[in-house]
């Protein structure tokens, strides 16, 4: 904020006790704005936390059979998370955390390659087409994500239009069905969930390439296809980047796509099985242990996202 | 006599576009639109069937309110479970609009002003919860609920706590962009001709943030009653059950054409909220004379 010095020095000269004042109010004015907010998360956000660190380590009450959580750190008992940490190497849970692992990343790997040619060229050649386009991209961001499973679950019932115009065209002879423990249309329905947060990210990167630099390129010889694979495309890395996390850090503790478009356990992924433990009264422990491996599991990709958007702050800031 | 010749002056003109080299990338194209269409045709096909006549979702039986008002048991307007499930959501919604916003306004201006020691982690913190997948924030709100602040039931008022939790930080992302863009010389300049620090505030630094914070209550509102996991993890009973409760539970166990109804009125609702944002923020945007589009610009919000 290059006007703040100047105009700070010219008060300085003129009013000099009035400066003095702002300053003292100044120390303390906008971290009162921000005091409400802050104390808001520190209560509801970060004590949460502390809450499911809590519960992970918690005990199960010898009477009820219910679980409870010990708050003080001197007492925490780290049998469950030892139990769950095996489980994941040795057992069961090891197959839900691959599954989930191989779902998540055939899902974004799909979304790329149908975002990226979507964010390209309405970033590039949408021409006045641009703003329409944008506005029918954005619109699925404004749809409940369970209303567009929804949708799905209608299409892909065993009556539904999908199976009618496979049969009609002769595709299929009998209806196929779709929404029982299909992989491929849990993966589908992840796709068609995040792809369009993707999409926007991608598209603000490749908005943001210079049209100078690809003309450069054309101008020193390359071929269309040269200018694309040498200069846009990495010049997009970033944006890929930011897109694939965006949409993975949602897909990981996404449990309702499986269950609404397959609702088999052979399709149930590790955010399915922290709701089970969490809603029966004997696998509170569990379930926290879970939830924390979970976070723990995806905080790289947390770290990243929330580094790179604190970034963004402080250029918008300077 | 003329549908056939329009359609060979279309068919024309569609291979003079796919022979003229110079146009645009023809499979950026079409690979868009059928993107495009792709992602819209399924929910305009559910919310179509949401109008239907009979009780099919995969056969159209004509036009008709039946599952929106007519009919007597089962329609959104008669069936108590899916009323209350409406009702719960625009509560829920319209409370959290209320609270987060003058919240997530004051955070904002805080976080964008203040240079202090302690800016730079509230910073995070604000941020963290953008970047917390919905379900770890929905069972830590949950345990702490059950387990130390007994005092707040599960249901309503948990639910509005923890909508607020994760809304606020959407207001701050939307109304810091607008601060930034304001830059701190026209609250200076108010101070400099006579006025103190909080008229500078009253006078001058809120009317210039008021399409912004009228673009947050209305994205607080849509993001609200959008939200499902940590509505799930903090429902009570099914008394508290919103739309997108009521979508999951039902989807797949009991589905009719009042689910389709039901799922359209909620993205009748949130449509409006999000129409009315970009068009205030428009409108700002003309008075300003600036270039780009709101709808551009909501594009970069990056939330």
């Amino acid at each position: 904020m290059c006007g703040r010095g100047s105009s700070r020095a010219d008060r300085n000269v003129s009013k000099p006790a009035d400066e003095r004042g702002a300053v003292g109010e100044g120390r303390w004015l906008w971290p009162s704005f921000a005091l409400p907010g802050v104390v808001w998360l520190l209560i509801l956000f970060v004590t949460p936390f502390y809450a499911l660190i809590a519960m992970a380590m918690g005990i199960t009450d010898p009477i009820f059979g219910d679980t409870l959580p010990v708050w003080n750190p001197l007492h925490w008992n780290y049998a469950t998370f030892g139990d769950v940490l095996g489980e994941i190497f040795t057992g069961q849970l090891g197959v839900v955390f691959l599954r989930t692992l191989v779902y998540v990343v055939a899902a974004t790997a799909l979304s790329l390659l149908i975002g990226y040619p979507v964010a390209y060229y309405v970033a590039r050649h949408a021409g006045r087409y641009r703003v329409l386009l944008l506005l029918l991209i954005i619109a699925p961001f404004w749809i409940n994500y369970l209303m567009r499973m929804l949708a799905w679950v209608n299409l892909l019932a065993t009556d539904g239009y999908v199976n009618q115009i496979l049969m009609f065209t002769g595709i299929f002879d009998a209806p196929r069905e779709w929404l029982v423990g299909k992989p491929e249309t849990v993966v589908l329905g992840l796709v068609y969930g995040y792809v369009p947060f993707l999409i926007l990210p991608l598209f603000a990167a490749l908005d943001r390439i210079d049209q100078r630099v690809i003309e450069a390129a054309r101008d020193l010889g390359a071929s269309p296809a040269q200018a694309f694979f040498r200069v846009t495309l990495p010049l997009s890395y970033q944006g890929m980047l930011a897109g694939c996390v965006i949409i993975m850090l949602p897909m990981f503790g996404d449990y309702y796509t499986a269950t609404l478009l397959s609702g088999s356990p052979k399709t149930n992924m590790i955010a399915k099985l922290i709701e089970q433990n969490i809603n029966a009264s004997a696998g509170g422990n569990t379930g926290a242990a879970l939830t924390i491996i979970l976070m723990v599991f995806v905080g790289l990709l947390m770290t990243y996202y929330l580094f790179s958007v604190a970034r963004a702050t402080r250029e918008a800031r300077s | 006599m003329s549908a056939p010749a329009e359609r060979n002056t279309a068919l024309t003109r569609l291979g003079t576009w796919w022979a003229n080299p110079w146009g645009q990338p023809r499979f950026l194209v079409i690979f868009t639109w059928a993107y495009v269409l792709w992602s819209l045709v399924p929910v305009a096909v559910a919310v179509l069937f949401g109008f239907n006549d009979g009780r099919s979702r995969s056969t159209w039986q004509g036009f008709s309110l039946r599952w929106y008002i007519q009919d007597p048991d089962l329609s959104v307007l008669h069936d108590p479970s899916l009323r209350d499930a409406l009702l719960q959501s625009l509560k829920l919604a319209g409370l959290t609009m209320l609270i987060a916003t003058p919240l997530g306004v004051a955070l904002a201006i805080g976080l964008a002003r203040w240079r202090g020691r302690g800016a730079r982690p509230a910073n995070f913190l604000m941020l963290f919860p953008l970047v917390t997948p919905e379900i770890v924030m929905g069972v830590s709100l949950f345990l702490v609920f059950v387990y130390l602040f007994g005092f707040i039931q599960l249901g309503t008022q948990a639910q509005l706590l923890g909508h607020v939790t994760f809304t606020v930080s959407y207001v701050v992302i939307v109304v810091r962009g607008r601060l930034f863009a304001i830059g701190r010389e026209y609250e200076e300049a108010a101070m400099d001709l006579g006025a103190s620090q909080w008229q500078a505030i009253r006078m001058v630094l809120l009317p210039m943030l008021a399409p912004a914070i009228w673009a947050s209550l209305m994205i607080a509102f849509a993001i609200s009653i959008d939200d499902f996991v940590i509505t799930a993890f903090l429902m009570g009973d099914q008394s508290s059950a919103t739309i997108p409760v009521k979508l999951y539970s039902a989807a797949r166990a009991a589905p009719s054409p009042a689910l389709n109804a039901l799922a359209s009125i909620l993205l009748f609702a949130s449509m409006l909220a999000i129409g009315i944002a970009l068009l205030v923020m428009r409108r700002s945007r003309k008075k300003e004379g600036a270039k780009q589009s709101a709808v551009e610009d909501f594009a970069r919000l990056e939330i």
